[in-house]
């Protein structure tokens, strides 16, 4: 219990001073730019009602989980194959280094001459292609770094390919696809709202713009909380979901390095 | 406690106690030969030429000095590497792969097991690839650990284990897999000398008890004379026979007795002086000098 305290205390500490910091340092600002933080605080609730969350928070957080959701499928699928074969890998390196040298938000001109911009499919595209490249470059390090004894064990038990993929190869590369899809969900998160800033229609980030538009500065600043809060939650439920499923590597690596 | 007693009690109902020995020949190895030649590196002539065969239900070691070519020779036995010449001949069918009847239990136990798994999942899988249904996979997990004493193990990851108790999970999963060859590549050489000691009487009495036909590849003299039937001594590299050693001692072995048998100094002698000559060079077919790398297969 003692020890929860303490990591309680350690995470809450430094934003505990920061907002202290802010509070005070803001507190008699006259600057409409630098609203005070009570002002902020107070301006919360009103703008960021049950109505307005639905319409704009849910639809920014929809689009950024089918996004990820595709970038995580293409990229295990792609990645496994590279990192199974390779020819494919010769073939394919080049192109993918090109690929990752590309910065995301460049994407977003090109993706709105084809997909539009007002709807959904160009947002998407681009949170998926974004976070894609982490997820499948990690995937093939993974699968080609998996130790050659485990290899060798499922040939001369003749697992089949298929067993070999779900029981062997996957797992075993799966270490290295959270590293990847750990990376790409905050990449994921910045492209959701620079997806957002380009397009008219509503959505998180798409509504920090409109406020800024409108000189609505403390609900601006809201906005900006809000978008820095979620980041934080999703770490928390990528960290959930990670323990889960990484529990034997975990384990094994506080028994390697004597807890 | 003894898991040696506790097995010999067990077994003695549902099993003969000596499972009979057959003089067919369960491995044959014809001519192997094999050269390493990846393009842009220098070639390796490995191992020049080995002839020999191990009779169903024989328990033989494979000793030689270091950089004998041992593991090398094991890979090519379990079709895991293709030989350059020669054929290794599993139960009348020539290896071309990984053959049916083979388990193979590797040196490097951490690295052998899938850490993802526990240790019923580990030795379940392959048995899982026969197509074996629920109950009698569970069945012969369950018989499979009980042999090799892990039974309170069982649902613990390999990695919370002692490297001799992981070594016995990688034994219960080749057993469990009911090969007619049971290949071992330097199992024990990464557990301490108590550990060691424990696992050469476990792989004796699961050999006696199976009928299995074993071949242990080993570095260790004492190991190898205490554990075989045979010893197949094999010179420096480019490796050929040097010796292929009759083992005659008392088929019931403990570590005690034995080792303080004089025929088991005798044979722990000869192998000894045999290795010794092996890394001074000395070898069966050099009657010329300066023969190694350039000679044609």
């Amino acid at each position: 219990m003692t020890r929860f305290l303490k990591a309680a205390g350690y995470a809450v500490g430094l934003p505990a001073i920061l907002l202290t910091a802010w509070w005070f340092g803001s507190a008699n600002s006259t600057d409409p730019f630098w609203p005070p933080l009570s002002t902020i605080i107070e301006t919360f609730p009103t703008t960021w009602t049950w109505d307005r969350i639905v319409a704009d928070v849910f639809p920014s957080l929809a689009r950024l989980g089918i996004g990820f959701g595709i970038a995580v499928v293409v990229g295990i699928v792609l990645g496994t194959a590279i990192g199974l074969s390779p020819t494919l890998r010769a073939l394919s390196e080049p192109v993918l280094e090109f690929f990752r040298a590309v910065p995301p938000p460049v994407l977003v001109p090109i993706i709105a001459l084809f997909a539009g911009y007002t709807g959904w499919l160009g947002k998407i595209i681009t949170i998926a292609l974004g976070c894609l490249w982490p997820i499948l470059l990690n995937t093939v390090e993974g699968v080609r770094g998996l130790e050659p004894v485990l290899g060798d064990t499922a040939r001369s038990y003749h697992l089949s390919r298929w067993r070999r993929l779900v029981f062997v190869v996957l797992p075993g590369a799966s270490p290295r696809i959270f590293t990847g899809a750990r990376q790409a969900l905050s990449i994921g998160v910045i492209l959701m709202v620079i997806s957002e800033l380009f397009g008219a229609n509503r959505g998180l980030g798409a509504a920090i713009v409109q406020f800024q538009r409108s000189f609505a500065i403390p609900q601006m600043w809201t906005g900006v909380i809000l978008l820095g809060l979620i980041g934080v939650l999703l770490a928390a439920v990528f960290k959930v979901v990670e323990n889960r499923m990484l529990a034997w590597y975990l384990g094994q690596r506080q028994i390697e390095r004597g807890e | 406690m003894s898991i040696t007693t506790h097995l010999t009690s067990r077994l003695k109902a549902d099993a003969p106690a000596a499972a009979p020995r057959d003089q067919a020949v369960a491995l044959d190895l014809r001519a192997v030969q094999k050269t390493y030649d990846t393009p842009g590196r220098p070639q390796v002539e490995a191992i020049r030429h080995l002839d020999f065969s191990i009779r169903k239900g024989e328990l033989v070691c494979v000793v030689g000095p270091s950089g004998a070519g041992k593991t090398t020779l094991l890979r090519s036995i379990a079709g895991l590497l293709d030989l350059t010449a020669g054929e290794v001949v599993l139960d009348g069918t020539v290896v071309t792969g990984p053959p049916q009847g083979m388990a193979v239990v590797f040196q490097e136990y951490g690295r052998s097991l899938f850490p993802w798994m526990t240790v019923r999942q580990n030795v379940e899988l392959p048995l899982k690839e026969k197509g074996l249904d629920k109950a009698a996979r569970r069945e012969k997990v369950n018989r499979a650990l009980e042999e090799v004493g892990l039974t309170e193990a069982s649902e613990q990851h390999p990695w919370q284990l002692s490297g001799g108790m992981q070594q016995r999970v990688a034994i219960a999963r080749a057993i469990a897999f009911e090969p007619t060859v049971l290949l071992m590549d330097e199992p024990f050489a990464a557990v301490d000398a108590q550990t060691r000691a424990e696992l050469e009487d476990l792989v004796r009495s699961l050999w006696k008890h199976l009928g299995v036909t074993v071949l242990f590849v080993t570095h260790d003299i004492d190991e190898a004379v205490y554990l075989g039937e045979r010893v197949i001594v094999l010179s420096n590299r480019p490796t050929v026979l040097m010796e292929d050693v009759n083992v005659d001692l008392p088929v019931e072995r403990d570590q005690l007795t034995t080792r303080s048998h004089p025929r088991f100094g005798e044979l722990r002698g000869h192998v000894y002086s045999l290795i010794q000559r092996a890394k001074r060079g000395d070898r069966p077919d050099a009657p010329m000098p300066g023969s190694h790398g350039a000679t044609e297969a």
